[in-house]
């Protein structure tokens, strides 16, 4: 299935948004995720299933003003 | 007080755009701050260093929805910070104009009110229009925070009389001083006016030395706090000799 990480293409064999997070080796506990531009919660991420096309976003805290 | 929290310092300190980690944990221990902010971003290089960083320093972090357009946006950043960070505070930016940085009034009222009433401890970045001031206040919020002029200006506080205002309209309420700050003069000088903390960034990040930086604002923001609380001398047109006319010499 192709969907869009974090603006890039890409291919997965995931079904869910915690399996992709599984596949990519990211840190689960230290990332937040949407899809589609909704904010997921980290305990519905193994039940949120990836659709064709779907634009999840994985962010990490990072340097602000 | 800042949704219950009392702070001793009343500098809150950016962490973008310093030349280095071990810059940005010294300067943040030079400001004595206790209150740092942080964004949400796609990992980039530097990331795990910055997980560090903020876990050592000791300080509350206070997320932004910085580069946000819509309330939606907002909505969402604020809903994936609070998760990641563990705390309720955000730090509400809605962006009206790319050039100005101006906030988005309409959206953003509208995203505090979301936000609000999941118990999100909003903390928006306004301008010092009263009537958006309350706007806020009617959506939940309890601290405001305007500008001093546009982000990353450095030109200080460019409406006086209008922070003036607010400040006396809001009596009671915490108002932060947020963006537009270049120098720790400009920051005494809101202190002096009567608001509760200074909200700066750039002007440490993009000193010649941060660190130096860091520590001249610490100390201008406690000056001003301390001017403020000790009550500054009424000003007067003419002159007032200092000096006591009685018991002077005649000498002519």
């Amino acid at each position: 299935m192709r969907i869009d990480l974090n603006g890039a293409p890409v291919e997965t064999a995931a079904a869910t948004l915690a399996a992709l997070i599984e596949e990519r080796g990211l840190d689960a506990a230290a990332v937040a995720t949407a899809m589609n531009g909704a904010f997921v919660p980290r305990p519905l991420r193994d039940r949120t299933a990836l659709t064709e096309g779907a634009r999840i976003e994985v962010l990490s805290p990072m340097q602000g003003g | 007080m800042f949704y219950g929290i009392d702070l001793t310092s009343r500098l809150m300190l950016g962490t973008a755009g310093y030349p280095s980690p071990a810059v940005l944990r010294a300067a943040i221990a030079a400001a004595g701050a206790e209150v740092i902010t942080v964004s949400l971003r796609r990992e980039g290089a530097g990331g795990g260093a910055f997980r560090d960083i903020l876990r050592e320093s000791g300080c509350r972090t206070l997320p932004n929805t910085a580069g946000c357009h819509t309330a939606r946006e907002a909505v969402t950043t604020a809903r994936m910070a609070r998760e990641l960070f563990g705390t309720s505070w955000i730090k509400l930016e809605v962006i009206g104009h790319a050039d100005t940085l101006q906030p988005d009034p309409f959206a953003l009222v509208e995203a505090a009110r979301i936000l609000c009433a999941e118990g999100f401890e909003v903390f928006p970045y306004t301008t010092e229009d009263l009537i958006l001031g309350e706007k806020l206040v009617e959506a939940g919020c309890r601290v405001l925070m305007p500008w001093g002029a546009p982000i990353g200006s450095g030109q200080g506080l460019q409406n006086r009389a209008g922070l003036r205002r607010m400040r006396g309209h809001f009596d009671g309420l915490p108002l932060v001083v947020d963006a537009g700050i270049g120098a720790p003069s400009q920051a005494a000088e809101a202190m002096e006016m009567g608001f509760d903390g200074v909200l700066l960034n750039t002007a440490v990040a993009a000193a010649r030395d941060p660190v130096g930086m860091a520590r001249a604002f610490g100390k201008a923001v406690a000056a001003g706090r301390a001017a403020h609380d000790a009550g500054l001398m009424p000003k007067r047109d003419m002159a007032v000799a200092s000096t006591p006319v009685f018991g002077m010499a005649a000498l002519s």
